[in-house]
């Protein structure tokens, strides 16, 4: 080897280790580190499952793929306590894997069937699992920013000392209520961190023709709003844990928010709908991320450097989650739909809790239901 | 009972709720230092500090969807808009986001939240400043819609409307902030969402009405009784989703004839909902179409003597009757 090559290899090294002894990464077991490696893990098989039963005709609309990001949701998941929550876009598998939702109810709501983890009322979506502090799920572009602002607001006006991870994508940034948002929280001092997703497009438009920013990126646009900001790359799992974490104990224990910038990519289309996503950015661009940047390489080459994890650890994981995806498209297949009476409920706790409430009068209005046969003059 | 205005009857609402459970808060533009552009929340913030009342930035779709987060989390926020006109703003907040997250998450989540203020025209202030968007909120299954017309109903629907566990829209009006009525004193009096209140008795027709359109249909129902001897029944929707259907409907087959009105534009305005009600539910028991009165089918005009002929006022609603009735005028 040449003193060069010497050189590059060390360099490589001392990237990938830059964040590993910041004490979120140094107090993790060799345990922990597994799991979070397996979550990864879970994620992509999860949703190259989804993908081919997409294919197959086994659901409708939008499927929005994470597959190239998951060390953003599984890094900064794995840094919630008790009293964090988070909320996120519509690009939501990965974070409620994270969670903890499981591979069946999230493959159920997939398939629209009353099994999945929103009865087949939300899709792929609107996932949401409050019990475990994940509020969704949200199709709206930036419409979530403000709703994870008041998470934090809630949190604050309980006096408990937490934070809500509220997660956009670079194109959700120029939306008007997530100004309003930043502006809110700084001003308010509310324990919220607002986490950019930046993949570099959205749909069709790349992040320059999108956004005016300034040249630091464009998460530096939270200086306007006088608030603290970062940016991480996004294909370390360690960085991200790092950096989230000084975020996070911030938000806990100033009641400040931060901004961070995450910088990613997704190897697939906007959706599976997008069959042009290769024209709107290079073969060569999409393989640089999968060959050099890719979250779960590079975290499998960091675990495997470490002596964590071995080749036969990692063939062993892959298959596991992979016979574990296989297994929640049975459990998918297998379930009922809702039946059509589902249409009318959830839509008014009040309805829902009968006798429990001051309503009266009429709540829906349709004159005749689609299962109602009689006729009524 | 004691007699107070319409305004003392919310402020006296807001109050007693924000003792009552501390989940409670009001938030929105001016509310607290300033005591509210109308007065409604006047000397509320020198009560309860600046937690209960929070001033918030002119930031609809901040601050709606920041009180739909917290609600989500289980505050009971009551936002003031400073006008119903602005809530377009934050259109997406508070229709789409307050409406779909129960339905969406399959019943896990719900959201008690209260969006009030002023929705009305007739105040001379021009078309974007005079929306009455009751009938819009009514299309979003998930959210409620009431429309108080009395000091009493104003403050037993808007303490229903904080007790609710659904988002809520309380529409007021400034035109009547300053009316003065009978309140019940006990501090547990609440009026249910849902039920319509017949605020005449009348065997002639009825007239079904909400918001202010309620006074003017009782101005003209004596001015008939007095000079034309005509008994108009006046039902008052009071909430336009939950619905009191059964009210209306029991009004309209005793008296066969139904005129409704409303300071609402008329293109899918709520006596349009109405309307198909009654001749879905009415049809043998009719004398006569049902009438429509809305407001003159423009956006709200400035100039004040014409603002006044563009909504519907107790004249109007005397010669439609007489009309409907087939008698000279
Ligand atoms: C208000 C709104 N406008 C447009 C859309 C359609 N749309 C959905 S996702 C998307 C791109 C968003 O990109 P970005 O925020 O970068 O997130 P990413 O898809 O990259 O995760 C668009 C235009 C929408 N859902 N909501
Ligand atoms: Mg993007």
């Amino acid at each position: 080897m040449s003193t060069e090559t010497q050189d590059q290899a060390a360099q490589a090294k001392n990237d990938l280790f830059a964040h590993a002894k910041a004490p979120v990464n140094q107090q993790l077991t060799a345990e922990q580190k597994i799991k979070l490696y397996t979550d990864m893990v879970r994620i992509r098989k999860f949703e190259q499952a989804a993908l081919q039963s997409y294919q197959k005709g086994k659901m409708g609309g939008f499927l929005h793929l994470y597959i190239g990001q998951e060390a953003t949701a599984v890094g900064t998941i794995s840094l919630m306590d008790d009293n964090d929550h988070i909320i996120t876009a519509y690009r939501d598998h990965g974070h409620a894997l994270a969670v903890g939702m499981t591979m069946n109810e999230c493959m159920a709501e997939l398939f629209g069937k009353f099994t999945g983890c929103s009865k087949g009322k939300g899709g792929s979506m609107h996932f949401f699992a409050p019990d475990k502090r994940y509020w969704g799920g949200h199709g709206i572009v930036g419409g979530q920013t403000p709703l994870g602002l008041g998470i934090a607001f809630a949190l604050k006006y309980k006096g408990l000392k937490g934070c809500c991870l509220t997660y956009l994508g670079d194109g959700a940034i120029n939306q008007g209520p997530f100004h309003e948002s930043l502006n809110l929280a700084s001003l308010w001092d509310i324990p919220v961190v607002y986490i950019i997703e930046n993949n570099r497009y959205s749909m069709g438009t790349s992040q320059t023709r999108s956004s005016a920013h300034p040249e630091e990126g464009l998460a530096a646009r939270a200086e306007a709003y006088n608030m603290e900001w970062d940016k991480v790359d996004g294909s370390n799992l360690y960085e991200i844990r790092a950096k989230t974490a000084v975020a996070m104990e911030r938000a806990r224990n100033e009641s400040r928010p931060m901004l961070l910038e995450i910088d990613t990519y997704r190897y697939y289309g906007h959706s599976i709908a997008d069959a042009n996503h290769k024209k709107y950015r290079t073969k060569e661009e999409i393989e640089d991320y999968q060959n050099n940047k890719d979250p779960i390489s590079v975290f499998q080459q960091i675990l495997i450097q470490e002596g964590v994890l071995d080749e036969e650890q990692v063939k062993e994981i892959d298959s596991t989650a992979k016979e574990e995806a296989k297994a929640s498209i049975e459990f998918a297949d297998n379930s009922p739909f809702p039946p059509a009476q589902e249409l009318l409920t959830d839509v008014y706790w009040a309805t829902d809790n009968p006798g429990q409430h001051n309503n009266q009068g009429r709540m829906f209005f349709n004159d005749r239901l689609p299962w109602d046969d009689e006729y009524q003059a | 009972m004691a007699v107070i205005t319409y305004r003392q009857a919310i402020k006296d609402a807001l109050a007693e709720e924000i003792t009552r459970d501390e989940n409670v808060f009001v938030m929105g533009e001016e509310v607290a230092q300033y005591n509210g552009a109308y007065k409604v929340t006047e000397g509320l913030w020198t009560r309860f500090g600046d937690k209960r009342l929070v001033d918030a930035p002119i930031s609809e779709a901040g601050f709606i969807g920041l009180a739909i987060g917290s609600a989500m989390m289980g505050l009971r926020p009551v936002v003031e808009m400073m006008f119903f006109s602005f809530v377009y703003v934050a259109w997406d907040q508070a229709v789409n986001n307050a409406s779909s997250v129960r339905y969406m998450s399959g019943g896990q989540i719900n959201v008690p939240l209260v969006i009030r203020g002023p929705a009305n025209g007739g105040t001379n202030v021009g078309a974007t400043h005079s929306h009455t968007p009751e009938n819009l909120v009514a299309n979003f299954p998930g959210l409620k819609v009431v429309c108080p017309a009395t000091p009493a109903d104003a403050k037993g629907l808007m303490k229903s409307a904080i007790r609710d566990n659904d988002p809520v829209f309380v529409m007021e009006s400034t035109v009547l902030y300053g009316e003065e009525g009978e309140v019940p004193d006990d501090e547990d009096f609440i009026i249910p969402l849902g039920k319509a209140d017949v605020k005449r008795k009348g065997k002639d027709l009825s007239i079904i009405a909400h918001g202010r359109s309620v006074l003017m249909a009782l101005q003209a129902a004596e001015e008939l009784k007095e000079k034309h001897n005509i008994d108009a029944e006046v039902v008052d929707l009071r909430s336009i989703r939950p619905l009191d259907e059964e009210t209306i409907i029991e009004s309209v087959k005793k008296t066969g004839r139904a005129l409704l009105v409303e300071e609402n534009k008329p293109y899918s305005g709520v006596g349009a909902q109405i309307s198909h009600l009654i001749q879905r539910r009415c049809f043998d028991y009719l004398d006569a179409p049902v009438h429509r009165l809305s407001a003159v089918d423009a956006p709200a005009f400035y100039s004040p003597p014409v603002e006044k002929v563009q909504l519907p006022e107790a004249p109007l609603i005397i010669r439609e009757t007489l009309d409907m009735l087939n008698v000279k005028r």
